[in-house]
């Protein structure tokens, strides 16, 4: 238990003076996720018997002394929608039940080669489709603070699993907030990077124009490196971008004095609770003690964020998951007399019910006679959206409010709403359509559940947002608080 | 009534390129099933698509050597529909911002050039192949899912399944001159769908149109359109409608036969592909794709009848790959006689050819070597009929034709002195005939040359040996 609460740079050290293995901190892990995750849920499957071989690995590779990166012998956890070659990889889905991958999503050659360890796959909303995980086609994952609340979601069991002490860091993916939320449901650090940013090779798509990769930790500084090793422009992503990565580590410490924070008033209106708001203003407080200066500012078109979300996100779904059709791989309906009963029998059980719903909306959204109404027009309002952002960037280093309107909800409390459900994702989801990156840490609890504070920057400008959010973490103890299991 | 027929055409070619146009899978025909494949072109979640710079510039370059107009912004869309041999469920096309617009070919028919319109070329991929077997199962055979294509649409200017024929044969030419594709319809890198309607004449309005899929052969294409045009005028003429069908040609039965009948158009769904950005064509990109264009068949064909004098015919002839006018100019250029060169070119070479079923690129036989047989004949060392022989042996062997006459002796016999006694020998053994050529039969001469041309295996220069005998004949 100890293991897991020590930082990237601590495990590192202990791993070369030999004070500590790498077997010991794989055992660790496993240890705590026998202990807890049958209560917690987040694990879909286990790569056991080959995370101790890794870690004999490395482990012979610190006893020669060898000159080894900061996360080698590092244990990780994935989000169950990133292609992991010979290890299962499922989306959370039925579809999918059985279908083991033969290549490797770019992120993992990246981790592989970094020497991390991957422990195993987290669970999820089915295809990244949710906010609760409650659409786990397996079975709800359960935040780790209280276990009748939901995590969060899509990636509630990367965020569950790191609050939990299951895994040291995680993967998730977020498209609309699906890093940002749970993080901030299971007070930990939830880093969306800028569009671009990650490779989305190997990342099962959902919304191509809005899927990032991010990693999940307790801290900022951990999150830090591992975007380092996650960033980069990639041949196989041709949206990917080629810009340098820079050592996020090295502007992490330096303060925020001066620096301009804007705050959305649509961020502390209506829908958020007086409680979220209020640990807003306590933040802001802390910043303008630290020397930072900040202003209300409006992002006038975020009322129209929720809506111009669903209609893209599930009119790129509708394309993205027809692949899925129990001809090449995963599931496929038995007894089917034609092709067209086997396409739509596979679908109709291989499917969730939110996945159905969605891949619906887009099918409709697409169609002849209403893409102009409802695909072309979300398009615009995308880029009025992303303007708004760009405007109040002209003047302002960060953008800040609050990760989500309120603290985790109960598992089942909102599952015969959509709309409510949909909801959660108000604050996370312009962010999403603008494309730029947003950090979620821990800033306080309400009836014992963590609060998140979301920290947004310019396009590829995460070291803004991590020197942001590092200050805060320093001058507070929130991202120290403990779930008790 | 008279009838007006308004014919277009939509055709896919294969690029060349080396690779697919989404991913680093190879290319190649009849491979056996799944093993030209990735996890790209397979569909597996998670993949993305990387466009094939070559396959972006091969289309490019079609479309230019279509006259079309080139974009300066390009883009990709997802053209949704289920079925086994589109993995993915989506093609990747494009939709409203294709490579290409607004070309045009010229079409020869009746000696009267006529304009086609090209309303659109636009690149996308192709789909797999699905083998159904005796046992019921099918199997998807993903080798072509992924090969670059282009789509070239015609505008409704075909009025005749002749036009229609003339239209993909000069397609055809010119795709194949600028290297992008083989153009091969037996090997599928060339196919062609044809929307063929009616209209009394004068009427301004399209009459329903009917859609022919799955011609394999540009005969088909136009008995095809034929029958169509036929059975279309006789439904109208009996009162009834004409329906919006998809239909196939058969050959066999000499018909065309429903597919499927289609109500409305089909709704593909097309939106903007999320996976690629857009891509922007510069002024410099245009023009370094243009200088990889050569000279067209056209033109070609116009330089060789005002600089080779070649017949109109020729011209055309020699001009319908790049191939065989490269090799027609390679013999020229050796010093041949243009006219003699395409005379061996578009009998023996091409008579050769289709029964060989070789490509001229795949012949033994150098254009110097071609060049050198027709000086041999021209400067009478070796008859015509001989010539046939040695070419028998030369585009077999690549052989050198000196070295052909040498190794065989079959130079020319143009010896007085040998050829006399011969013919003395035999006149005076054929006195009747002799006698008989003079009382006015003129076949006999024939018999001697005939007999002469034996004694000497072919190899009498047949012109001293008429002259020889006349004047011997006359001796006696």
């Amino acid at each position: 238990m100890g293991i897991l609460h020590e930082s990237i740079q601590s495990l590192h050290k202990k791993l070369i003076k030999r004070e500590m293995t790498s077997t010991d901190i794989v055992k660790a892990t496993f240890d705590r996720i026998h202990e807890v995750d049958d209560r917690i849920q987040a694990f879909l499957t286990l790569n056991e018997e080959k995370a101790y071989q890794e870690a004999a690995k490395w482990d012979q590779k610190y006893a020669s002394k060898e000159n080894l990166g900061l996360l080698a012998g590092l244990p990780i956890g994935i989000k169950d929608n990133i292609i992991t070659k010979n290890l299962r990889t499922t989306c959370a889905s039925k579809i999918l039940y059985n279908f083991d991958p033969i290549y490797n999503a770019t992120v993992m050659e990246k981790l592989n080669t970094a020497g991390m360890i991957t422990v195993g796959k987290i669970n999820m909303d089915e295809f990244a489709m949710g906010s609760s995980n409650e659409n786990s086609a397996f079975k709800p994952v359960h935040n780790p603070w209280n276990l009748d609340y939901v995590p969060g979601g899509s990636s509630g069991g990367s965020a569950a699993a790191v609050a939990a002490g299951e895994v040291l860091y995680a993967l998730g993916s977020d498209t609309g907030g699906s890093i940002r939320q749970p993080a901030s449901y299971c007070g930990v650090v939830g880093l969306k990077p800028t569009y671009g940013r990650i490779s989305r090779f190997g990342l099962v798509a959902f919304a191509s124009s809005l899927d990032q990769i991010g990693p999940i930790t307790k801290t900022v500084e951990d999150n830090a490196y591992l975007l380092e090793v996650l960033a980069g422009v990639d041949p196989m992503d041709c949206t990917s971008a080629n810009l340098p990565v820079p050592k996020y580590f090295e502007s992490l410490n330096k303060g925020v004095k001066g620096l301009r924070i804007a705050v959305p008033k649509e961020y502390l209106g209506e829908g958020v609770l007086p409680e979220v708001r209020e640990s807003i203003l306590e933040a802001l407080k802390i910043y303008e003690k630290m020397g930072a200066i900040w202003e209300e500012v409006s992002l006038p078109h975020s009322k129209y964020a929720l809506s111009t979300y669903y209609l893209l996100s599930s009119s790129e779904a509708s394309a993205n998951l027809s692949r899925f059709d129990g001809v090449r791989y995963g599931y496929r309906s038995k007894d089917s007399d034609n092709l067209m009963e086997m396409y739509k029998n596979t679908r109709a059980e291989g499917f969730g019910d939110e996945v159905k719903r969605r891949i619906m909306l887009g099918t409709f959204a697409l169609s002849s006679g209403y893409y102009d109404a409802y695909y072309k027009k979300a398009q615009k309002v995308r880029t009025l959206i992303k303007q708004d952002f760009e405007k109040v960037f002209e003047q302002f280093d960060v953008i800040i409010g609050p990760t989500a309107p309120t603290p985790a909800f109960q598992i089942g409390e909102n599952t015969s709403d959509p709309m409510t459900m949909y909801a959660n994702d108000i604050l996370t989801i312009p962010v999403s359509l603008a494309g730029v990156p947003a950090i979620s840490i821990p800033c306080g609890f309400m009836n014992h559940l963590p609060l998140g504070l979301q920290i947004i920057g310019k396009h590829f400008d995460e070291a803004m947002v991590y020197r942001v959010a590092y200050a805060f973490e320093q001058a507070t103890d929130y991202h120290k608080a403990q779930p008790k299991l | 009534m008279k009838y007006e027929t308004v014919i277009g055409l939509e055709v896919h070619v294969e690029l060349k390129t080396h690779s697919k146009i989404f991913s680093s899978s190879p290319i190649a025909f009849g491979a056996p099933p799944n093993t030209q494949t990735s996890v790209i072109d397979l569909g597996y979640p998670g993949v993305l698509p990387v466009l094939n710079k070559k396959a972006l510039e091969y289309g490019i370059r079609g479309a230019m050597a279509l006259n079309c107009e080139i974009a300066t912004y390009t883009k990709f869309d997802r053209k949704n529909y289920f079925y086994p041999d589109n993995p993915k469920a989506y093609q990747i096309s494009q939709f409203d911002q294709p490579i290409g617009e607004h070309g045009y070919i010229d079409i020869e028919v009746n000696g009267e050039t006529k304009r086609i319109g090209i309303t659109r070329v636009h690149l996308e991929e192709d789909a797999g192949k699905l083998n159904h077997f005796s046992d019921g199962y099918s199997g998807c055979d993903y080798n072509r899912q992924g090969t670059a294509l282009i789509e070239i649409v015609s505008e409704p200017d075909l009025r005749s399944p002749e036009e229609a024929y003339a239209y993909l044969e000069k397609l055809r030419a010119i795709i194949q001159y600028t290297g992008i594709s083989d153009v091969k319809m037996e090997e599928g890198s060339l196919r062609c769908d044809a929307n063929i309607s009616i209209r009394p004449l004068g009427q301004k309005e399209f009459g329903t149109k009917t859609e022919l899929k799955n011609l394999n052969s540009f005969t088909f294409v136009q008995k095809g359109l034929e029958y169509e045009q036929a059975r279309q005028i006789k439904l109208v003429e009996s009162g009834q409608k004409i329906k919006q069908e998809t239909l196939r040609y058969d050959d066999a039965q000499k018909k065309t036969i429903v597919m499927r009948v289609k109500e409305g158009s089909d709704d593909y769904r097309y939106f903007p592909e999320p996976d690629l950005v857009d891509f922007y064509v510069s002024d410099e990109m245009k023009e370094e794709i243009r200088s990889h264009i050569p000279e067209l068949p056209d033109a070609r064909q116009k330089r060789y009848t005002v600089e080779f004098g070649l017949p109109v015919y020729d011209a055309k002839v020699l001009t319908s790959t790049r191939e065989m006018a490269d090799f027609f100019e390679a013999v020229v250029a050796q010093g041949a006689d243009a006219k003699l060169a395409s005379n061996w070119l578009m009998s023996d070479v091409s008579a050769y050819l289709n029964a060989s079923q070789k490509e001229i690129t795949e012949i033994a036989m150098t254009p110097k070597a071609l060049a050198e047989l027709i000086q041999m004949v021209v400067g009478g060392s070796i008859s015509s009929k001989i010539a046939k022989e040695v070419f028998k042996d030369m585009i077999e062997s690549g052989k050198n034709p000196a070295d052909i006459v040498k190794e065989k002796g079959l130079v020319q016999i143009s010896d007085e002195g040998m050829l006399l006694d011969l013919i003395h020998e035999l006149l005076d053994a054929n006195q009747k005939i002799v006698d008989g050529y003079k009382g006015g039969n003129e076949k006999a001469l024939g018999f001697f040359v005939g007999q002469i041309m034996k004694a000497t295996k072919g190899q009498a220069n047949p012109q001293l040996v008429n002259q020889l005998l006349k004047q011997e004949i006359q001796k006696r």
